[in-house]
């Protein structure tokens, strides 16, 4: 009998993703819909990769905040035109951007398709949630809600208050993260905080909004869209953009983060071993990462679960790296999303276009120095779903 | 006096976890445990996360416990608490063995840590809601 890690790794190498598009984030709503900022970004993307809207078989899509709706797939392939065979939607909060590149690459490996396109995009009304929520159905918010659970803050702030108690960890440490993002962010025109540099003394001078968190160590919701088109190992050669392989990939979710034996060790630690494993990799290869960043404590946690370092060491990591594009631990190297603006609910979709362009060598003046095999990884919930990806340059 | 754009939000009292709210509003906290492998279930529901058996039991459990952790929430997101703040969000962990969000009230924000002894404050909400919250306890 073989074992998942030996199965898994006949996904190794089997897609790639060809072309990529991406929207400048806004924080104005506009007039402008979902649908709209979706037609745009998939037409782009699929130029980008070379190819016509016609060899476009496959597409992910996941859900739109402000333009929520039943047949999503099927409404979002008629809109643009396609007549795909293989049609996905991927919900997974955070962890969405990277699964839908997962289940994109799995297809094309299985054959059910041959080119996928992968496209995020939403608008963001700072009233909307309140107004016309979508649809959110759990019943552990009956035992959060009343209690002041500040939407996701809340938890984050108390995972990065129990790091803090148990290991030592500081504010300082933890804006670090928020401050080297912010130095890359300078060098990417359409982060929303490109021209406004921020120093960990910002950071922490910045209002408290969930002790510990400061408001620039949270992230900043926004309208964008961000599409990629995957395609298999046998079309890939034709095209004029270098690929970035889909190596390795896994997810993991673990359901209600406050039951669990300990709060502060998290999926990630399973999402990342499987995608370790096909990949036949181990994070020490790893030269580049873009790690959701909804808070400066989800990238520290998840850093340590995906092995970067060991648990409780996240801190004084953070403090020996430069984590700037031109550091020696570049991370998320566009800014991340706290300095670039979170896109939507599938809002992940942003560091997975930068995993790719760095690993293309098409990140312009803030390529990395070494691309060869960047760490892309998606949280959603409160530390309950992750998933993990590997991109290389080389398969 | 206005009606307030936005209710107080309040757990249903309906379904599996309707036997948990009727038990805090007569002040005592049941849960359900299941009686095939004795998994204490939360939140409530009727049959055990665990084993996937059918057959639990309510079961009254002390509210003897400690912060696990905790946030003091200097910006609220649901418009009813934005004029509450600050206040603490946390985590108590019972000697029961379940981890419950709550909100710790009855001391001074900054005196709030992780570790500290709570009991339990039963605040009515409404006419038919009563909430589970917490205070210092002396250890």
């Amino acid at each position: 009998m073989t074992s998942i890690s030996d199965r898994s790794r006949t996904l190794r190498g089997r897609a790639a993703v060809v072309g990529f598009a991406e929207l400048p984030p806004s924080k104005q709503p506009g007039d402008r819909k979902p649908l709209d900022l979706i037609s745009e970004v998939s037409a782009q993307a699929i130029a980008d990769a070379g190819l016509r809207p016609q060899q476009i078989d496959g597409i992910v899509v996941c859900p739109a905040m402000m333009q929520y709706s039943m047949l999503w797939p099927s409404i979002v392939a008629e809109h643009i035109g396609l007549a795909p065979t293989y049609l996905e939607f991927v919900d997974l909060g955070g962890a969405t951007s990277c699964a839908m590149i997962a289940r994109a690459a799995a297809a094309v490996a299985e054959g059910r398709c041959e080119t996928v396109l992968c496209v995020n995009g939403d608008t963001w009304d700072p009233k909307g949630m309140y107004l016309k929520p979508p649809p959110l159905v759990s019943p552990l918010r009956d035992f959060t809600l009343p209690y002041g659970a500040a939407g996701a803050n809340g938890d984050y702030a108390m995972a990065a208050r129990l790091h803090m108690d148990r290991y030592g960890t500081t504010s300082r440490q933890l804006a670090k993260i928020a401050a080297d993002q912010r130095t890359s962010a300078q060098r990417n025109p359409i982060a929303l905080f490109h021209g406004q540099p921020l120093t960990i003394d910002d950071v922490l001078a910045s209002p408290v909004i969930c002790d510990p968190l400061h408001k620039y160590e949270i992230v900043l919701p926004c309208s964008g869209a961000e599409a990629v088109v995957v395609t298999s190992e046998d079309r890939v050669k034709d095209l004029p953009h270098p690929p970035a392989w889909v190596l390795g990939f896994g997810e993991a979710l673990e359901p209600d983060p406050f039951q669990r034996p300990d709060f502060l060790v998290t999926p990630t630690v399973e999402s990342a071993r499987r995608a370790f494993a096909m990949a036949g990799a181990s994070p020490k290869d790893v030269t580049l990462a873009e790690i959701y960043d909804c808070y400066t404590s989800a990238v520290l946690i998840e850093l340590e679960d995906a092995g970067f370092c060991a648990k409780g060491e996240g801190g004084p990591f953070v403090e020996a790296h430069d984590l700037t594009f031109a550091g020696d631990f570049p991370l998320n190297t566009h800014g991340g999303m706290l300095s670039f603006g979170q896109p939507g609910l599938g809002g992940g979709m942003t560091l997975v276009v930068e995993g790719v362009r760095q690993v293309m060598g098409r990140a312009g003046d803030r390529q990395v120095r070494r691309n060869d095999l960047a760490f892309v990884h998606g949280n959603g919930g409160t530390f309950t779903e992750e998933c993990s990806l590997l991109l290389g340059r080389d398969r | 006096m206005s009606t307030p754009a936005f209710p107080r939000p309040l757990p249903r009292v309906e379904g599996d976890a309707a036997p948990f709210w009727k038990a805090v509003a007569a002040h005592r906290i049941e849960l359900p445990r299941c009686t095939a492998c004795g998994t204490l279930i939360f939140y409530p529901r009727t049959f055990c996360t665990r084993c996937h058996s059918r057959e639990v039991r309510w079961e009254e459990i002390s509210g003897a416990g400690r912060v696990y952790t905790f946030s003091v929430v200097h910006r609220a997101t649901h418009p009813w608490f934005m004029d509450k703040t600050p206040y603490v969000y946390a985590i108590v962990e019972l000697e029961a063995g379940v981890r419950l969000p709550t909100m710790l009230v009855g001391c001074a924000t900054e005196d709030v840590s992780v570790g500290m002894p709570v009991e339990p404050v039963f605040e009515r909400a409404s006419d038919d809601v009563v909430l589970l919250h917490f205070r210092p306890r002396s250890a």
